[in-house]
């Protein structure tokens, strides 16, 4: 081969290839004196269109794919295990780090499960749980946007991809607003959230939702009825509702075999059933539907997001975090000249003023608090769907184990069955309409 | 899927605790020279224990599908928690898919417990019934010296994946997988990480002149 770096090696497994960025058909051309055999195809887990650290076996004859495997655990960090060794507040900074498109929905729903232990689901403040909705739900726009983005740049729709992008920044831009980072915030927190909505926050988000309310339509003016669009993505990926519950799928994926199936509305958690929405179906079970459902799914969460500011707006000043001073986390942030950092009035509070303040202080934060014995799961409905945290304590101070399980990892299991029998193209559209984030597999 | 939400019944039925061990001290920590004399105080860790007949609601329509296969039924903050043994696991799954609709299996979690003898390593399925709005965890245990369970693949097939987990991070063998191999490891990786024998590792880390032990070498307080 012309490539230096796209050359053949012998192995006791046969001849392995390597294969760079060349043309197709000149490898295969190259390979014809061994035509009659099977190709096994190792894509990743460095592919640009693997969507992360994803590695995909592929058995080819010709360009059908007659065997598709997957290879995970690249990205796996031992967050479960950390956790056990990290006070139970700490543990939202782990988990914050798993599904790195969707933070707040693995903070949720770890935080839910934890306040299930402790028992005070019923006392959580009412802004705190307003705004877990916001956060979430711009959370879920930001995530699809992603999808969107890399699943259309995946196929060579780069404008997508280039919008896509631009909508997402303004969102973190909101996000680094109200919780001070862009990504891995750790910002809920078991009893409510780290710290109230900054001055000017919801300005900011009336805006942001005003200017999306124009830029969404362009999404489904670009590619609803783009033929290229429509031919790469229409029957692509087929799952029907049978494989989807069989496989355990849920999410976009499971919505777009036509079944309304949404945690937020059959299990609403954080006030929930207190939103107007509508949960988006589509008939085709395949690529091209869920893209539609994540369209319009976007457009839902805008009004949740409205409705979330719109509440919020009654509640200045409210309480953010429970009452109980034997969980809350006792120390608040304050901006200052050099940045975010601990309030200068609490420390004058602690340090000068109350003895029983900074005890309390210094028990929660180096010990804190103990969650009763037990297991709990408390499952949130995450941008791919059902995210889980097995939360079990014995008693202390550390969760005992925390399982994540993960709508990513579930739903990647559907990549064999999805992609076997169709064109190897089609295996990088099947999988970016699943939307597995490699974070949340590998945990 | 009804417009009417189906809440878990709100009467909670008399429970009494399961002791699984001692804590000692008041403050957590051991080694210190601890004059105050709380350091000898010895409290029971209580796991939510059996619960009694009925159960309320749903939860006894569930059970009574079970009958038979029950080892321990616990309720524990509105979430029910069906015990079976090992060898009647997968028939209760079965029974449960097909006569109660739990269509849906959010996998299988390990947990490991060294200290309960006999029934180290936990495996907790947890299901969910879309038809009724409803959502139940079955348990099961395995000694550390046997960690043979049944594999569940061919009845909830999402289980596949998980099961592979279980085995890596704890080393459940779930006879009858269709290729129980590492998942989230390396193939050649020794041992199973998340049980509570694997060390968490790391190393010391300097800074400022100060030393940074590792996160299982710090002081706990558990």
């Amino acid at each position: 081969m012309s490539d230096a770096y796209a050359s053949s090696t012998e192995t006791s497994e046969g001849r392995v290839f390597t294969v760079g960025g060349q043309d197709w058909d000149q490898f295969t051309d190259e390979l014809n004196p061994d035509a009659s055999e099977r190709v096994v195809v190792n894509m990743g887990p460095q592919h640009p269109s693997t969507h992360g650290v994803l590695r995909l076996i592929l058995e080819l004859e010709g360009e059908t794919v007659t065997e598709a495997r997957c290879g995970i655990g690249y990205l796996h960090t031992g967050i479960e295990k950390n956790m056990e060794f990290r006070s139970w507040v700490q543990g939202v900074t782990f988990c914050t780090r798993m599904d790195y498109l969707s933070p707040f929905f693995n903070e949720a729903t770890y935080c839910l499960g934890v306040e299930r232990l402790l028992d005070i689901e019923d006392d959580i403040p009412e802004k705190a749980q307003v705004m877990r909705v916001l956060l979430m739900e711009l959370n879920r726009i930001s995530s699809h946007l992603v999808c969107i983005a890399t699943g259309g740049m995946e196929i060579g729709a780069l404008t997508v991809m280039t919008i896509g992008f631009r909508e997402r920044e303004l969102i973190l831009d909101l996000f680094e607003l109200i919780t001070g980072l862009r990504m891995n915030h750790a910002f809920i927190r078991p009893g409510g959230v780290a710290q109230d909505l900054p001055p000017g926050a919801l300005d900011e988000i009336r805006s942001f939702v005003a200017l999306m309310r124009k830029r969404l339509p362009e999404y489904a003016a670009l590619c609803n009825a783009n033929p290229i669009f429509k031919a790469r993505l229409e029957g692509v990926g087929h799952l029907d509702l049978e494989g989807c519950l069989a496989l355990g799928i849920s999410g976009p994926v499971l919505r777009s075999a036509g079944y309304a199936w949404d945690l937020r509305k059959t299990s609403p958690y954080s006030g929930y059933q207190d939103y107007d929405f509508d949960v988006i179906t589509w008939d085709t079970a395949d690529a091209y539907g869920r893209f539609r459902v994540r369209l319009a799914e976007m457009e839902e969460s805008l009004r949740i997001v409205e409705q979330a500011a719109a509440r919020l707006a009654g509640l200045e000043g409210a309480p953010v975090m429970v009452a109980d001073k034997k969980i809350a986390w006792p120390s608040q942030l304050a901006i200052g000249a050099d940045g975010m950092g601990n309030s200068l009035d609490h420390i004058r509070h602690i340090m000068g003023e109350s003895m029983e303040a900074l005890i309390h202080h210094f028990k929660l934060v180096t010990e804190g608090f103990r969650v009763p014995a037990g297991q709990a799961y408390v499952p949130v409905e995450s941008p791919r769907g059902e995210l889980g945290a097995h939360v079990v304590s014995n008693g202390g101070t550390r969760p005992y184990r925390v399982h994540f399980r993960d709508p990513s990892f579930t739903n990647l299991q559907a990549t064999s069955v999805m992609s076997e029998g169709g064109a190897v193209a089609d295996v990088i559209v099947a999988i970016a309409s699943i939307d597995p984030v490699m974070g949340g597999v590998d945990r | 899927m009804s417009d009417e939400i189906e809440k878990a019944p709100s009467t909670q039925p008399a429970t009494t605790g399961e002791t699984a061990g001692v804590r000692r001290g008041m403050f957590g920590t051991q080694g210190s020279g601890d004059t105050s004399g709380y350091g000898g105080l010895v409290a029971p860790i209580v796991f939510p224990g059996q619960a009694e007949r009925p159960y309320g609601g749903w939860f006894d329509l569930v059970a009574d599908s079970l009958d038979g296969l029950l080892e321990s039924v616990v309720i524990h903050r509105g979430e029910i928690t069906f015990h079976v043994a090992r060898g009647n696991l997968r028939e209760a799954l079965q029974k449960l898919r097909d006569e109660q609709r739990f269509e849906f299996c959010a996998g299988v979690s390990g947990v490991h417990f060294p200290d309960e003898t006999g029934r180290e390593l936990h495996a907790v399925y947890s299901l969910l019934s879309m038809t009724h709005n409803r959502r139940i965890r079955v348990e099961t245990t395995t000694p550390d010296s046997d960690r043979h369970l049944p594999s569940c693949v061919a009845i909830y097939p999402t289980l596949d994946w998980h099961e592979r987990e279980a085995w890596d991070f704890f080393g459940l063998l779930f006879d009858g997988h269709p290729a129980l191999t590492r998942i989230q490891m390396p193939d050649d990786w020794p041992g199973h990480p998340q049980r509570k024998d694997y060390p968490l590792g790391g190393i010391p880390v300097e800074y400022k002149g100060g030393t940074v032990p590792p996160p299982d070498q710090r002081r706990s307080y558990n």
